[in-house]
This record gives structure tokens, sequence and C-alpha cells, in this order.
């Protein structure tokens, strides 16, 4: 979205401040600030067991921090704590100006009931009572998301991987948030699929402006996806910059061994 | 007789006093539900223990009971559950719907319009409308405690994608108050617009599912629908065989083994009354002779 004012690029999102999470002894995330701008994807690379999740689950309000705060710019402007925010709030945000997209699509969708009314759900929540703009809805979305609305009605436990995938950002999507976390979106496909799901999701991020954060340890989908990386290592974030300078030109010695053990293609 | 002595009511006051308590905050949060220390009853789940223990809580030795299952005064359950009160209670009994003071009911509401002062004890199989999309009681109840009720409106969309329209015949779910989403326990949808501002109080007990909630009198319920698919009424299109109504709530009957059949009303004392009163149907004219097979 090229009108956004510089006004309103000017000013953060979301911003993290001095985030940390423990478990008993166990520092699952330390000091963790950031800030991250309408219209910016940004992604959270590291290994396994180095934070990411824990960290999106503390930005995404669904844990509570040990220390510091997470602050979200509502729509009527105004920069918000998470944690004072009341639990209708919350689950309001949740599901209309946010969008959570889960490594397996069964947590995010209702297998059992289908396609069309997956969709739906986020809008009969806000408030829609008329069967046909519904669908009619949910059936743009589908066709957005190249899954043949000839399925509508069929329930996503009938579809295959991708397919659940891209439903599932279909349902996140349709209450038009302005922003979407993602939490390893392409793990568990193969790689033909990976592909044309990463090319959608940044389709449909640059056409929406979505700001977008996404945790993921494959640094390909890093490099498609985002404007800006942040490496992690034992719960710390120990390197953040445009994707291409992290990628390309890596300072800290993990992020070296992280970039060179990717196959040259 | 060697039988014991029952308390009056078959219950003790300690429990008769906690369920009133639970009945209380029913009414005074229409359509909420309240959890209350279920007891067993000298029945199985899913004959009326839930309804049983309400009556039971609210019944005193001036009421006059009738108990309805499907509409008749005259099946098995309901005549158990009739004779069970006037046995440990001693209360009057009756089949007459405006005679009663107290009616307990299993899948259906009266014809007869009922008048205040009344009282409609609903046997409950599960109280949770959400249940069959959201299996989780922890999140159910956080949704009713934040109205999000999008997710109701999921099932009634799944019946018109599946069936083109809203195919809910039963437990059609309501919203109450303006407020909080119940299930009407599973009476026809027939019998909902009965609910809405209805002079008699509901109270709805489930017994398995350890739950109490009410519909005081003169309360708003709506049923849920879209605005391209409103909520509609069914019921089978004839008049009663035996009474002629037009209007009543029909049950139907297979008569033989070769496709026939009848349609009679469910509430059997709203066609005896106007069978009394002189209104005939196709089957009532006179005695039933056998019919001799060929």
């Amino acid at each position: 979205m090229s009108e956004l004012s510089s006004l309103e690029n000017d000013e953060p999102l979301l911003l993290a401040e001095g985030l940390a999470k423990n478990y008993g002894r166990l520092a699952a995330c330390r000091d963790v600030s950031f800030a991250l701008y309408p219209g910016e994807v940004l992604a959270i690379v590291g290994e396994s067991g180095s934070g990411k999740s824990t960290l999106l689950q503390l930005l995404s309000a669904q844990l509570a921090p040990s220390a510091g705060q997470v602050s979200y710019r509502m729509r009527d402007g105004v920069l918000r704590n998470l944690a004072e925010l009341g639990e209708a709030e919350r689950r309001f945000l949740f599901r209309t100006d946010w969008g959570f997209v889960h490594q397996d699509p069964a947590q995010g969708l209702r297998m059992g009931v289908s396609a069309g009314a997956n969709v739906g759900e986020r809008l009969m929540a806000v408030g829609w009572n008329h069967y046909g703009r519904i669908r009619d809805t949910a059936s743009t979305w589908l066709e957005r998301v190249e899954i043949d609305t000839g399925r509508i009605d069929d329930a996503p436990k009938t579809y295959s991987g991708g397919m659940r995938q891209r439903l599932q950002i279909a349902r996140n999507l349709v209450t038009e948030p302005r922003l979407v976390f993602m939490d390893e979106p392409t793990g568990g496909l193969d790689v033909s699929v990976q592909a044309r799901l990463l090319d959608l999701m940044r389709n449909l991020v640059s056409e929406l402006g979505l700001a977008a954060i996404v945790v993921t340890h494959d640094l390909a989908v890093a490099r498609l996806l985002s404007h800006r990386v942040m490496v992690m290592k034992g719960g710390r974030v120990i390197e953040t910059g445009l994707t291409d300078q992290v990628l390309d030109d890596p300072r800290e010695p993990y992020t070296q061994l992280l970039v060179s053990s990717i196959l040259p293609p | 007789m060697n039988a014991p002595t029952y308390n009056f009511a078959y219950l003790d006051e300690q429990t008769k006093r906690m369920i009133r308590r639970a009945i209380l905050k029913a009414i005074a949060i229409p359509g909420y539900q309240v959890p209350f220390a279920s007891r067993e009853m000298p029945m199985p789940y899913g004959w009326g223990t839930g309804g049983v223990q309400v009556t039971a809580a609210i019944l005193g030795p001036d009421d006059v009971l009738k108990v309805i299952d499907q509409g008749s005064d005259d099946t098995t359950n309901a005549i158990s559950i009739r004779k069970f009160f006037g046995k440990t209670a001693g209360v009057a009994t009756t089949t007459s719907t405006t005679d009663a003071t107290v009616i307990q009911t299993r899948h259906r509401i009266p014809e007869a319009s009922l008048h205040a002062g009344q009282v409609l004890v609903y046997q409950v199989p599960i109280p949770e409308p959400l249940r069959f999309l959201e299996p989780r009681e922890t999140e159910t109840r956080r949704m009713h405690a934040l109205a999000e009720y999008g997710l109701m409106h999921v099932k009634l969309y799944e019946d018109i994608a599946r069936f083109g329209h809203i195919a809910t015949a039963y437990a059609y779910p309501v919203k109450v108050n303006a407020r909080y989403v119940m299930d009407p326990s599973p009476t026809p949808k027939f019998d909902n617009p009965k609910m809405d501002n209805c002079a008699a109080l509901q109270l709805f007990g489930a017994g398995r599912e350890k739950r109490i909630y009410a519909i005081p009198p003169y309360t708003t319920v709506v049923s849920l629908d879209f605005e391209d698919h409103p909520f509609t009424r069914y019921r089978f299109n004839a008049p009663c065989a035996l009474c002629g109504a037009d209007n009543s709530y029909l049950d139907e009957i297979v008569t033989d083994d070769k496709g026939g059949r009848m349609f009679v009303c469910s509430d059997t004392d709203f066609c005896e009354q106007r069978q009394a009163a002189g209104h005939h149907g196709t089957e009532s004219a006179a005695p039933h002779k056998e019919k001799a097979h060929v």
C-alpha cells in the first residue's frame, strides 16, 4: 500500500521493550526490544530451542512476559500495552486486527466444518448476519488463495497439506488484519508446495500492506518474505538488520554458521 | 407397609435449598447456565434427573403437577415421574395444562398458552449449545462470558451450505434477553416462539451435566438466524387425524407395514380437550374397528 502516509509509517505498529520469559531457571527469551512498522515483514530466525516460538507467543499476548512489555497501535491510533487490555479486547483484537498462522493447520482451522464456514467464522464473530454475503466473501478469499471454489463446502480434513495452509491464511486475512503472526508457515510442506505458498504469501502481504512477524528456521523463507531479520540464539537476539544485509554479510559468527550451513543452490 | 418414608418430594431439605439457590441465580441471569451439585436420583441419567430435581425443589404441598413426555401425558416416563411425586410429595396431579401449576416436560411445550404463576420445568440432556462445535468447557464458558457467539452461526451456516436451509429442527439455539445463547433442550423448533415473552416461568435442569438455567416470565427469546435465511417453524402439512387441529405440532404414527400413517397432535391433553369440545378428525368419528387383513 503505497498510499500509507509517511506519518503513519513513522509510528511503530508493534513495540517490544525488554521482553523476557523465564521458565524457572531457564531463560527462554531475554531482553528483546524492537519496533515493527506498518507494512513491514520481520523474520525471526534461529535454530530449535533458540526462543523464537516463545517470543512469538509473547508478542501475540498468548504468554505473559516475565519482564518487559509489548504495545500495539490500535485502529484508533493509540499505542496500548497488551498486558493492560481486558480479555475481551484482546480476543477481539486477535480475531479482527490480527491473524495467527500456525505451523499445523489443524490448530488454526476447524477441521470438521466446511471451508466456507472456516473462512466465514471471523465475519460471523464480528456480527455479519447475511448468509449470501458471508458465502460470497468466503469464495472470493478461496479464489485469492488459489483454492477451487467448488470445494467450498468440503471440510479441511479432506484437503491436502498445502491447501489446508492456504485455507488457514484465507481464514486469517478475511477480516483484513493489519498484523499477521506466522509460526513456521511452510514447515511440513514439500518443496514445490512451499514455493507456491511463499509466492502467494508474498503477493498477499504486498497487496494488503500487511505487517507480519514470521518465525522460521528456514533462511530461504526469510529471504523471500521479509524485509528485516532478527537472528536468535539462546533466547537472545544476536543480530538484526535488513534481510539481504544479514544473510549476505553476516556479522556474528553464529549467523555466519547459520548462513553457511545452507547448501549452495 | 414397610417402605421407607421419604422427605417431602424425595430430596432432603439441604439439597432443595442448594437447588433453589441455583434456580434463583438462574432466574437473575436469564439463559446463564448455573452449575449445581446434581444428586443421584432413583432413575437413570437421560430420563429426566435434572428436571426431577428442579421439580422436587420447587414443589409445594398445594401444587398441581403435570408431567409430559414428547407432549404426551401417558408415556412411561411421564407416568412414572407423576407417580413418583404423587408418592413422595402427595401432591395433586393432573393432565390438564391449564389446571397445573408445575409442568415438567421432555421435548415439548404444551399447545395451550401458559399463564402467569405456572412453572414449566424442562428436562435437558446437553445444556451447552456450543458443545458440538467447541468441546472444551473452559472455552465455551469464556465464550459465554464474552458473548462470543460467532460459532453458533457457523453451525447454522453449515446447515444452509449442506441442505440449502437451516436444517436444525430441534434444540434450535435461542438468544435470551439479548445476552446469552441458550439451548432450549430438544424441543422442536416449532415450540421456540412460545418461549418468547411467555407468562410462565421456564426452568431447565440438566442432571448429568449438572446445570440449571432459566427464562423468567416475559423475557425476550429470539431464535438465531440469518437475514436471508430467517427462522421458520416447521410442522407436518396435515390436520390432526383425531381432533382436526391444523395449528398443533404433530406426531407421525405408522399404522401398518404398507406405508400407512396418520398424524396426530403430540400434545395429548390439547387433543383430548378439542375432541371433548366436539372437534373431529378423519379417524375419530367412530371407535376403531379391527381391520381385516386381505
